[in-house]
Order: C-alpha cells, then structure tokens, then sequence
C-alpha cells in the first residue's frame, strides 16, 4: 500500500486518522506511516548565526558626518541606534553570507555537507548570472546534491524565506534548509542621505531550517501593495529605468535630506504611517489565522525598522513592554536580518524556554508585510 | 478636546522647549528643534490621544497649531 492508497482509505472511510483503531489493528504499516508523517514533517529554526562587516559607524562619527544634524541629537535617539556596521567597498552580500554560514557550522552540531537546499534572501547579489546562492555552494563547498535560490526580498524577507522553508521541509520533505540574510544596504545610499545613514547598518544572519515531530512554524500571513512600491525605492540602473543624465542629480526632501534617482530613498513619513496601520491589524490576523491570543504569545519580535516606530506599534498594539523585543541598538535596521538577530537575542540571553510560542512581524520594500507564529 | 490642552500636548512631545512658547497662530515648524522626526512624533501623538491618523500631506497643509487642530477636529 502506497502513501495514496493509504490516504484514499482514510479518506473514503471519513474516519479521524489517528483515533481509528480499526484501521490501526487492521493494517499495522499504518503505524509506519503515521510515524514517518509525523516524524520528520514538521519544520523548525533550529540555530541562527549572526556576522557583521568590522567597520563601526557610531553616532560620534555620524555627528562629525553631518555637525548640523547636533541640535536634533535628542530625537534622533528616539530611533534608537547607537551604532551600525559598515561594509567595505569591496565586499559583497554574498560575502557576509559565506561568514554567517561558517560561523553558523563553528557554532551548532551542523556539517555542510548536511545541508539540502539553500535559499540566499538578499537585495544584492553578486550577478545578474547565475544566483548568488549558486555561488554560495561553491565558496561553502557544500554537497553537489544541494537545491540553491536566490529569492529577492527586503525587510518582510526572512517571513518569505521561512514560509519557503517551511513549504520545502513539510511539503516535500527536505531537512536543514539553510536561509541566508545579508544585507550591504549602505552602499545603496547617497552620501548626503543622512536619514539612511543614522537608521541602516550591514551584516548578515544564517538561519537553519530543521525538521522534528512537534510543529514548529505556524500559519502565515501575508499582504503585498504595490501602489506604493515608490515608498521605498532605487529608481534608476534596472531594467525600467536605466541609468541616465538625471540619476545623480541631488533631490532634497521638505527637512533637507539628499539622495537621488540612483540612489536608495525611504519616504519616512509613508513608512511611519504604513507601519502604524497596517502591523496592528496584521497581529490580529497572524493571532487569528493561529487560533491563538494575544495572552498565548511569549514574545513578538517585529522587524526593527527603528526603535520609535516599534514603540508607537506596540502602544497602539497594546502589547505589554516585557513581551516586546527592541534590538537595534548595536547593529540598526539590517534589513531581512534583524528578526533572526533579535531572536538570536532571546535565545542568547536564555528567554525563550521550549514551548515557548513568538510571533513574528515583518514588513518594508513593496510595500510589503506578513508574520506568522514560532513554537521553540 | 480643547486648543490649549492640543497645545500643550505638543509642547510635552518637543525636546528643549519652554512651555507657552508655542501658540496657536503660530508657524509651529518654524521652531528651532523642528525636523523630520517631530513629524512622525505629532503623528503618533496625535494618533495615540485622538484616534486620528494624519498623513504626510496633511502635516505639509498645516502652518499654525489651529490649522492642525482643525484638521484633526475634521476627521474625529
């Protein structure tokens, strides 16, 4: 009996698969089966790893950068970052994700050659050909049998890359998805951009997908607006706007910030309001689409656009400060980074216990957003 | 909600700033400490104690105090 006929049967006797005696005593390989369904389906983050570039940029040196920008020291700090790594010009995305991944293999009981598929989450990539994460398997050496995509995606990506993951391991049975999350972001900005220079920093984050008996990763959601994909943009150098005699020319915003066509640009304001929102409604149906409470949840952990935003979410969100998780301080918005590392923080600091239920958020780039809920 | 509790509101909201100097007619972004992030911060303030989600264009239609009163007063 096949794993077809097995389902048929089920499905034609309309009967609850795992209380039906009769077909248990009936047909014993149905044990097998529910054993290797259940044994090795369920998806879980089993260890993340964290790099960044050796280069600081502090708020000493952001103030020698732009010594205007003195008087508004004190609510700049509302963002709460104090410093931000920097890569080297001469670095790239991929780079930071080969040091994550060693130091993810120096760190936890994993081999490369365990890995079965990885999945390079990035804004940059090497080339326009091949993949970047087709290059990853060669500067990691990992097993020729390995799956390998790039998957282009921002600050909601590591919920895209873990619902990918999640859909490998549960669905088509591959075990230790490796998810990789570097960001070098800052060499997207203008030189004059100071609002992006006090808020980003680079550095990169490996994930491991494994798999176990318990259900690890819940149900998603997900929300996608393209109307306002300009809210976040770099409009010239791809295929719709090639680079052109206006791409460099400064544009200044109402408060005095430069960038140009070329260059990164963030509408703040757009962004503020989209976050205070949309994220409250998206707990509700993350909660929702999870049978689950608000009570139920240890921790939530957002993306960590700035600490000023996340504040405002988690007033109006009504979350209480001991649940919340702020971690930026050191590091600024690293992109699709910054949930592993603030969960990484958690597990670091010995926070989450087994059992323990977080929810994550994310949203940015797109515009985008989507969480979902993780069981340790 | 009244004026005068809207614009002492404000003033709690702005680092540095002596209380009574802000008034109601006057250009409250022509105030020293003013800058990009006061604008989300009115925006969160204003969202947190009246409800009321104002966006980017609506800051940029509003010179005075009252103006922002009114505005928010609009969309109670």
């Amino acid at each position: 009996m096949d794993q077809t006929e097995f389902s048929f049967l089920i499905g034609s006797l309309n009967v609850n698969l795992l209380q039906n005696n009769y077909i248990l005593l009936k047909y014993p390989v149905c044990y097998l089966y529910l054993y290797s369904l259940f044994r090795i389906m369920k998806a879980f983050i089993s260890h993340i790893s964290e790099y960044f570039p050796e280069k600081i940029y502090s708020n000493d040196d952001f103030f020698k950068e732009f010594p205007h920008l003195k008087k508004n020291e004190a609510t700049l700090n509302k963002i709460g970052v104090k410093n931000r790594h920097i890569v080297d010009p001469d670095k790239t995305a991929l780079d930071l994700a080969v040091e994550a991944a060693r130091q993810l293999f120096k760190e936890h009981p994993i081999r490369p050659d365990e890995i079965e598929f990885v999945i390079f989450c990035s804004l940059e990539f090497d080339y326009t050909l091949p993949s970047t994460a087709a290059v990853f398997q060669r500067e990691l050496q990992l097993p020729h049998s390995v799956g390998a995509i790039d998957l282009v995606s921002s600050c909601t990506g590591f919920i895209h890359a873990l619902s990918v993951a999640k859909g490998m391991v549960e669905s088509n049975g591959i075990n230790n998805v490796l998810l990789l999350f570097p960001s070098t972001l800052t060499k997207e900005f203008h030189p004059k951009d100071y609002n992006s220079k006090f808020i980003f920093g680079d550095g990169a984050t490996a994930v491991l997908m494994g798999s176990r008996n318990e259900p690890g990763v819940g149900e998603f959601v997900f929300g996608t607006d393209g109307s306002r994909s300009d809210y976040i943009i770099i409009q010239d150098g791809r295929g719709r706007n090639p680079i052109n005699d206006d791409s460099f020319k400064e544009i200044r915003n109402d408060y005095g910030n430069i960038t140009c066509r070329a260059n990164f640009f963030m509408d703040g304001t757009g962004v503020f309001l989209f976050g205070i929102k949309t994220i409250p409604l998206l707990i509700d149906d993350i909660l929702k689409k999870n049978n689950m409470n608000k009570d139920d949840v240890d921790y939530f952990v957002f993306h960590q656009a700035n600490a000023f935003l996340l504040e405002t979410i988690r007033k109006k969100a009504d979350i209480p400060e001991e649940k919340f998780i702020i971690h930026l301080e050191h590091t600024g918005n690293t992109v699709a980074s910054t949930i592993p590392l603030a969960m990484n923080k958690l597990l670091r600091d010995g926070k989450l216990k087994p059992g323990n239920s977080v929810l994550f958020a994310a949203f940015g780039t797109g515009l985008t957003w989507g969480g979902t809920i993780v069981k340790f | 909600m009244d004026i005068d509790g809207f614009i002492k509101k404000v003033e709690a909201e702005i680092e540095d700033l002596e209380p009574g100097t802000l008034t109601a007619d006057k250009d409250y972004r022509e105030i020293e400490q003013w800058s990009s992030m006061y604008a989300l911060i009115l925006i969160a303030m204003i969202d947190t104690e009246y409800g009321v989600t104002l966006t980017g264009e609506d800051l940029k239609k509003t010179y005075t105090l009252r103006d922002l009163y009114h505005t928010i007063q609009s969309k109670l």
